[in-house]
């Protein structure tokens, strides 16, 4: 087999010097590929390595045994064998994860995110496709348009992706019929309108044989190009539009080496900076103006959109990580409420209500998803109902985040409409999101100041304000205890209230069942009234079971610090089984009571609560005394 | 006016970018330092990161005893220039037990190196830890992730890797647990090469042509950097030729395979990577143990 030399070894060979300054200028272009293994993605990559001269002769040599072996082209070399990374891949056959891959021709160098095509591995796709500037789609020639061909092309356009070429593989299998070629093209184009993709690129190609990809081929007379590699080398990129936007900066660090130097570190999301420009920092909108741009070789004069910079300020203004520098007459907006598509890309689906931490930029803050508005069909894209979303679904969903964060549109920025949600108790990161908007009720509720403040209110009751908040199982105690603290509280002239579980279920909360999503919000609002009552000046007692740490967590910050006092009676489930008060246990056992806490939901007990009663050690008295010793002073 | 960036200023934004989002969400960074040439790309570029600062870390050399007396040589000097604590641990089983490349064959990567490492993260507790692995190394590495997750165990999970999206590392982890952070994840070897140019970055003398004793052991070329403890081990003389002879790598003197070249500048050592037809772990005797999914496995039970 002959190589087309990418690499022009003669002038290496010769003239090394003029080939690395004529190397040192090239452009780096991301690009996917979406495909499925039939329809020879594998292939076409390995073909790209090989012609650029990315695999070594060792290497080679390794894949001719593996092709003999168990390659699925006979004698010839398969390639796929070159990119099919991991162990349990080789064995089924299948590409399961983002595989990243670097080639270089002479005009650029490019790195390939090599993405699985099956529906199970939305997430990979939508990973891949967040970093690359072009999609390459590839179609079958033999099979045409498929289902798969449209999901591919709406994630890719989903995730912004603004370059595509379709590429029509296995000509050489249609007998480089033109005619099959031109129908392929059509039906896309059609396809490609309804969902937005403005312009594509279609070339008729042989991944296997290697038609179109570095030369147009003899096959192909009726084609006059672009050939792939050339259109990947000249497809012009967005640079410059990025520079032209205004200066977007997100804080990831402040540089403190000494009493003398205070500088902002980050990558450039777009737009220039150079001293002198004038920046606001925001969500706090104070103004100031560059006074350098630092690097190790030297300040620059003018620093760009992509480039990791380090700024110093002519003012001593407060800016950390999470803030956005930004051009000071053209600032992005601060909202706590927006709209977002989400790909959810964990096994545990999503629970509405739950807190997640959402990170996007440097901000980090817990936001909260509201029931999707609709799920999308992938392959029909098609809008359906939904009330969560599992593993690889679309929605589009309202959230709100518990403070206000700084974002522009996801159209228009993906380093500032472009985030992910965590969970609190795994660490997995759970989805992807693209913030569509801000809600205008975020924009036009503002809070009303009041004169008479919370402190004013505790003075008056001579009292400091807190949430005693009891947690544990069904049958644990929690009402009884809390009953006790709060007559003992009473006796000592003490302003309280208790918020009972089964009393707020009568009235505020009877629309509320006993799913994941209901309880969390029954939690939601008790710890809404119970801020509400603190705010007011009383000490407040709850008892409700609240069996996830992340809701118990959300009550807590919704509190000034030390004024949320978690206490866990401490009960075993065997223990809470057995006296069964309400004959509650023996309902959910028998199946006749679904999402019973401890029984068929789980209860997350807390890691590190403010007080722990053991209720198989102490009476209740003995509970409610070691309680109030532990809130002393009251004051 | 646009200013284009080249793909080197590209990579470099990158991995700066990876730097400081670790340093502003880990507790205890450490950045894991061979003496190689990634390493010294790694170093410049912490450098860069945090300039007027130093790297607010320190570096970690898991040492084997095996390594070069050139790389020896560089180790405390590059740490010195940065700024940066020096940490160096060597396993002491290994020590004791006198672990070597000749009688233990890979458990002398796996004591020295895939041991030593944990040790060495968990005696100091460091919970992430900077290395220099590229992408385009090795087919499993293609695939992991920049931000990789330990377990408490230090063990790898290929199936369960963390999406990563856009610019966002999730750096997120519960106690115990660890990360390894990759910023070249996307260099190829040649980036490495070139941006050294750029740079004017130090690398050990090794990676330069020039005339070495040199003696051949199972087909391979080696260097004899320490003869006499050679000759100690192996029980034996050996015999030794001059020859001129350069690495693509670095790592223990009688696992790493050189290879006969002339080429003495930086330029020449880039020109003849450029032409060169064997990939550059080819000299490295580690990564053939087990066959195909060698390095993977590896990376299963804690290797980098």
């Amino acid at each position: 087999m002959t190589r087309p030399a990418y690499t022009p070894e003669a002038q290496i060979a010769e003239d090394i010097e003029g080939y690395l300054a004529s190397h040192r200028d090239k452009d780096l272009l991301r690009f996917i590929t979406c495909g499925s293994v039939d329809d020879g993605k594998s292939t076409l990559i390995g073909r790209l390595l090989y012609d650029s001269k990315m695999i070594f002769d060792d290497q080679l040599s390794a894949l001719e045994a593996d092709s003999k072996r168990v390659g699925t082209q006979g004698q010839e070399i398969d390639f796929a064998l070159l990119v099919d990374g991991l162990a349990a891949e080789r064995e089924q056959g299948i590409t399961i994860d983002v595989a990243y891959r670097f080639f270089t021709t002479e005009k650029r160098k490019f790195i390939v995110a090599d993405c699985p095509g099956h529906e199970q591995y939305t997430r990979n796709m939508v990973t891949g496709a967040s970093t690359a500037d072009l999609a390459v789609i590839l179609i079958d020639a033999r099979k045409g348009v498929l289902v798969q061909t449209r999901r591919h092309s709406y994630l890719c356009h989903l995730l912004g992706i603004r370059h595509f070429v379709l590429a029509v593989n296995k000509l050489d299998l249609v007998d480089y019929s033109q005619d099959r070629f031109d129908e392929i093209v059509a039906d896309y184009a059609e396809f490609a309108r309804s969902i937005g993709i403005a312009d594509f690129t279609a070339i008729p190609i042989s991944g296997f044989k290697g038609d179109n990809i570095t030369a147009l081929s003899a096959n192909t007379p009726w084609y006059a190009g672009p050939v792939l590699i050339d259109h990947l080398e000249t497809v012009s990129l967005d640079r410059a539009e990025q520079q032209a936007a205004p200066l977007r900066l997100p804080v990831q660090w402040v540089n403190r080496p000494n009493l003398d130097f205070r500088g902002f570190a980050g990558q450039i999301a777009s737009g220039t900076v150079k001293p002198g420009d004038a920046v606001r920092v925001l969500p706090s909108g104070r103004t100031t103006t560059v006074s350098r741009v630092v690097t190790l070789g030297g300040d620059l004069e003018q620093a760009v959109a992509g480039e990791s910079v380090t700024l110093t300020f002519a003012d001593e203004i407060d800016c950390s990580r999470g803030d956005v520098i930004a051009a000071a007459d053209a600032p992005p907006e601060v909202a706590d409420q927006f709209e977002a598509t989400l790909v959810w890309m964990d096994d545990q689906p999503l629970i509405p209500g739950r807190g997640y931490w959402l990170k996007l930029g440097t901000q980090s803050v817990s936001a909260t998803v509201q029931p999707p508005k609709y799920a999308i069909n992938v392959n029909t894209l098609d809008r359906l109902a939904a009330k969560t979303l599992d593993l690889n679904a679309i929605g589009v969903a309202e959230l709100s985040t518990d403070k206000p964060i700084v974002f522009e549109p996801y159209a228009q920025s993906k380093a500032l409409g472009g985030f992910i949600l965590i969970d609190k108790l795994t660490n997995r990161t759970v989805a992807a999101g693209m913030l569509n908007f801000s809600l205008r009720r975020a924009q036009n509720v503002h809070w009303q100041p009041t004169d008479i403040t919370r402190e004013d209110h505790a003075a008056l009751k001579n009292q400091k304000p807190r949430v005693l908040w009891f947690t544990g199982l069904s049958g644990s105690g929690k009402s009884t205890i809390a009953n006790a603290v709060e007559k003992r509280l009473n006796l000592m002239n003490r302003h309280t209230f208790l918020l009972d579980g089964d009393n707020v279920r009568h009235g505020l909360n009877k629309d509320l069942g006993f799913t994941e999503a209901d309880r969390i919000e029954n939690i939601r609002r008790v710890g809404e009234v119970a801020r509400l009552m603190a705010d007011a000046g009383l000490i407040v007692l709850t008892a409700f079971i609240s069996p996830f740490r992340a809701e118990r967590d959300m009550v807590r910050a919704m509190l000034p610090e030390g004024e949320f006092i978690e206490i866990f009676v401490d009960t075993p489930l065997e223990v809470a089984e057995a006296r069964d008060v309400k004959g509650l246990y023996k309902k959910a056992r028998s199946g006749a009571l679904k999402n019973f806490t401890g029984v068929d939901s789980p209860y997350e007990a807390p890691e590190h609560p403010e007080i722990r009663v053991n209720t198989v050690e102490m009476t209740v008295d003995e509970a409610a005394d070691a309680i109030i010793r532990a809130i002393l002073p009251l004051k | 006016m646009t200013r284009t960036l080249t793909h080197l200023d590209r990579l470099e934004a990158e991995a700066i970018h990876i730097m400081r989002e670790v340093v502003a969400e880990a507790e205890r960074p450490v950045m894991l330092y061979s003496i190689g040439k990634d390493s010294a790309v790694m170093l410049h570029l912490a450098k860069k990161a945090f300039y007027p600062a130093p790297p607010p870390f320190p570096l970690l050399h898991v040492d084997t005893t095996w390594k070069f007396q050139d790389m020896y040589a560089l180790r405390q000097k590059a740490a010195d220039e940065a700024g940066m604590e020096l940490h160096v641990w060597q396993n002491p089983e290994a020590k004791e037990r006198g672990i070597n490349p000749f009688d233990h064959g890979p458990l002398h990567t796996d004591m020295w190196k895939t041991e030593g490492l944990k040790q060495a993260l968990d005696h100091y507790g460091f919970d992430a830890a900077f290395g220099g692995a590229r992408r385009d190394e090795e087919k499993s590495r293609a695939k992991e992730r920049i931000f990789s997750f330990r377990s408490a165990s230090h063990g790898w999970d290929p199936k369960n890797q963390r999406p990563e999206l856009w610019n966002l590392y999730n750096a997120r982890k519960h106690k115990g647990e660890g990360i390894r952070v990759f910023p070249i994840s996307n260099w190829t070897e040649l980036d490495i090469w070139q941006y050294i140019q750029q740079e004017e970055i130090e690398i050990v003398p090794l990676y330069f042509a020039a005339p070495r004793p040199t003696y051949v052991w199972d087909g391979q070329l080696f260097m004899a950097d320490d003869l006499e403890r050679l000759e100690r081990v192996l029980g034996r003389k050996l015999e030794t030729t001059k020859r001129s002879i350069r690495f693509r790598t670095l790592g223990c003197f009688p696992l790493t395979g050189a290879v006969e070249s002339e080429a003495a500048t930086l330029t020449d050592v880039i020109r003849e990577t450029l032409l060169t037809t064997t990939s550059e772990r080819q000299g490295r005797v580690i990564d053939k143990d087990a066959g195909d999914a060698s390095m993977e496995k590896k990376k299963q039970e804690g290797y980098f």
